[in-house]
C-alpha cells in the first residue's frame, strides 16, 4: 500500500474525474478509509480525491500537458496528460474505464492488459503520451450490442475466475491469442502465450477450458 | 514516477540531438525503462520518444547477413521467416523470454540495452556499485540464488546479464550499429557488453547520446542446426537460471563448426570460444559435449547460493549439443 511510486502518480492524473457512479462512491470511500487507517502512503491525494474531486484534477503547477487523442472502444477522446502519466492510469481515471486492473503496476502480473492496434500490450508500461492516434480497445469494447463476446461468454461458463480480478487482463490476452496464427491451438501452446497474465486465485484450468471453447467462435469480434 | 521532460523525435538526428541537451533516455517499448523508472532506480530528466524513427525493418543484406532495426518488436523478430528459418536459436530465445504482451512491446535495441534483475539494483535502497558507485555489493553476501552470474563477475557486481536475445546474437555473432554526435559506427555485439570490473555502473559500450539503431547478424552458417535451452524455476515467463544458445554443424561424423553462448551465468552475454574449440574436428559424443561443458565453465567463480548453476550450466550445454546433433 505504502508504495513510494503511486503518491506522484495519483497526483499526475490531469483531467475531470467521471460523473459520480456507485464505482466512483465505492472507490472515493476506500480512499478515505484508506486515510482513516492512518497510512502516509497518499498524504496529499487521498483525502482531495474524498472530499475536493477537482483539486485532484488540476495540473500539478508548471507541468506541461500533451494534447493527444486516442480511439478508445471506437469513441476518439481527445484528453490532455502529462508527461509521466502512464496508459493505464489514463484509461482508468481520466476515462473511467475502471474494466483495466492495476495489479503489479510493473509489467509482471498482466491485470492490466489492453490492445492497442490491435496488439495485447501492458498498459502499465506505457506512457499515454507515447498512444497519440492509436486505436485502444479495453474490456469495456469487447461487448457487441449488450451481447457479450465469445470469450467473456466462455469465462463466464467456464467459471475461469474466482475473485475476477485478473480476468479482464486474461481476457485480452485470450482475445487476441484466439486471433494470432503464430500461437498453436494446442493446450501447451495456449498455456505459454497466457503465462503473462497471472492468477493467484488459480483458476487456470478454467481459464484454459474457457479459452479453447471460444476458439472458432471469436470471428472477427473483438 | 517522477516528471520528466517528454519529446518525441521523428529522426536519429534529432533524436540524439534532444539526447544531448539534459540527461536523458531513449524510450522505444518502455517495458525495461519505464519499469526502472518506476522503481526510481532510473531518474531521466527527458525522454526521447524513438518509436517514430523508420527502424522496424528486417533486411537481408546482399552479403548475407540479416538487418534488424531497432525498434523491431521481440514478437515481431522471433516469428519473422527468415529468422525462424535461418536463425531458430535466436527465435527460440526471443520466445522464452518474458510475456506474450511484453514481447509484443519490446524492442530488439531496448532487450540489448536491458539493465540486471539483481534485486539490490532495483530496490533503490541496498549498497549496489552499479546504482551507486563505491557503496559495495549487496549480493556478493546475500541472496544471488536466481540472477547472479558465475562467470565474469568482479569484487564490485555479481549480478547476471538478464537478456535470452542477446545469449543469441553472442552465439550467432552480430554487430550492433549505433550513431550518434560524431557519426556512425559499428560495434562488435561481443564488445557491446562489459563486464563489471571496477566500473560495473559502466554496461556497454556505447558513447554519450549514441543511440542502436540496428543489429546487423552474422550470415547463417551452411547446413547448421541452431537451439536455445533455458532452465528455470518454472516453465514460462521466469528468467534463466542458466541458458545455452548453440549452432552446430557437421561434416563427415565430425563437428565443423560449433558455437556456444550462455545465459543466466554470465554478467554479460557469454560466448564460450574455448568450448567450441574442444568441438571442432571431433565426432558428436557425450564425452566430447562433457569435455567442452567442463571446458565452459572452468573459470566459474560460486557464491553463497548460486554454486547449484555451474553444473546446470553444464548440463543444458550437453543436453542442448545432444539434441542438435542427434
Amino acid at each position: 500500500m505504502a508504495h513510494p511510486d503511486r503518491k506522484q502518480k495519483a497526483g499526475s492524473a490531469a483531467a475531470p474525474l467521471p460523473a459520480p457512479t456507485r464505482r466512483n462512491f465505492l472507490k472515493s470511500l476506500g480512499m478515505t478509509g484508506i486515510a482513516a487507517a492512518g497510512s502516509n502512503a497518499w498524504p496529499r491525494t487521498a483525502p482531495a480525491q474524498a472530499d475536493e474531486p477537482a483539486a485532484v484534477a488540476a495540473p500539478q503547477t508548471g507541468e506541461k500537458l500533451h494534447a493527444i487523442r486516442l480511439v478508445v472502444n471506437g469513441k476518439t477522446q481527445s484528453l490532455q496528460v502529462a508527461s509521466n502519466a502512464v496508459l493505464l492510469d489514463v484509461v482508468r481515471e481520466q476515462l473511467g474505464l475502471t474494466g483495466t486492473k492495476k495489479g503489479c503496476d510493473l509489467g509482471q502480473c498482466g491485470a492490466c492488459t489492453l490492445h492497442v492496434n490491435g496488439v495485447a500490450i501492458n498498459s502499465c508500461l506505457s506512457l499515454a503520451v507515447m498512444h497519440d492516434g492509436d486505436e485502444i480497445t479495453t474490456i469495456e469494447g469487447l461487448e457487441r450490442n449488450g451481447v457479450l463476446h465469445p470469450v467473456q461468454q466462455a469465462f463466464w461458463e467456464h467459471d475461469a475466475f474466482q475473485c475476477g480480478y485478473c480476468t479482464s487482463g486474461q481476457m485480452m490476452s485470450a482475445v487476441a491469442i484466439l486471433k494470432d496464427k503464430n500461437v498453436g491451438s494446442d493446450d501447451a501452446s495456449v498455456r505459454e502465450a497466457m503465462s503473462g497474465n497471472i492468477c493467484r486465485c488459480g483458476a487456470y484450468k478454467n481459464i484454459l477450458a474457457a479459452i479453447q471453447s471460444a476458439r472458432g467462435k471469436t470471428g472477427g469480434a473483438g | 514516477m517522477r516528471n520528466f521532460d517528454y519529446t518525441r523525435a521523428d529522426d536519429a538526428p534529432q533524436a540524439i540531438a534532444l539526447h544531448a541537451q539534459m540527461p536523458s533516455a531513449f524510450l522505444a517499448g518502455g517495458t525495461n525503462l519505464l519499469d526502472m523508472m518506476k522503481i526510481d532506480v532510473m531518474r531521466p530528466a527527458r525522454v526521447v520518444d524513438v518509436n517514430h524513427l523508420p527502424l522496424n525493418r528486417i533486411e537481408t543484406l546482399n552479403d548475407g547477413r540479416v538487418r534488424i532495426g531497432a525498434l523491431v518488436t521481440n514478437s515481431a523478430l522471433a516469428h519473422h521467416p527468415v529468422i525462424v528459418r535461418d536463425y531458430p536459436v535466436l527465435s527460440q530465445a526471443l520466445l522464452s523470454g518474458a510475456s506474450t504482451q511484453l514481447r509484443n512491446k519490446a524492442t530488439t535495441a531496448g532487450n540489448v540495452m536491458q539493465r540486471v534483475r539483481c534485486g539490490y539494483f532495483r530496490d533503490d535502497v541496498s549498497p549496489c556499485n552499479k546504482r551507486e558507485p563505491g557503496s559495495g555489493c549487496s549480493a556478493i553476501e546475500g541472496r544471488n540464488r536466481n540472477v547472479h552470474a558465475v562467470l565474469g563477475t568482479s569484487s564490485q557486481c555479481i549480478a547476471a546479464h538478464p537478456s535470452d536475445m542477446c545469449v543469441a546474437m553472442a552465439a550467432i555473432g552480430a554487430t550492433v550499429h549505433v550513431q550518434g554526435p560524431k557519426g556512425e559506427r559499428d560495434i562488435d555485439f561481443l564488445d557491446f557488453h562489459l563486464l563489471p570490473g571496477d566500473t560495473p555502473w559502466k554496461e556497454h559500450a556505447l558513447q554519450d547520446d549514441e543511440l542502436i539503431t540496428h543489429v546487423v547478424l552474422d550470415a547463417p552458417i551452411a547446413g547448421a542446426r541452431s537451439g536455445y535451452l533455458k532452465l528455470r524455476d518454472r516453465a514460462s515467463y521466469q528468467f534463466a537460471l542458466a541458458s545455452c544458445a548453440a549452432i552446430v554443424a557437421l561434416d563427415g561424423g565430425v563437428i565443423r563448426t560449433a558455437r556456444l553462448a550462455l545465459g543466466g551465468v554470465g554478467t554479460k552475454p557469454w560466448r564460450a570460444r574455448q568450448a567450441e574449440a574442444a568441438l571442432v574436428g571431433r565426432p558428436p559424443s557425450d564425452a566430447t559435449f562433457r569435455q567442452a561443458a567442463a571446458i565452459a565453465m572452468q573459470s566459474a567463480v560460486a557464491y553463497s547460493e548460486n554454486a547449484f548453476k555451474i553444473p546446470l550450466a553444464q548440463q543444458a550445454i550437453v543436453r542442448n549439443l545432444s539434441t542438435l546433433t542427434a
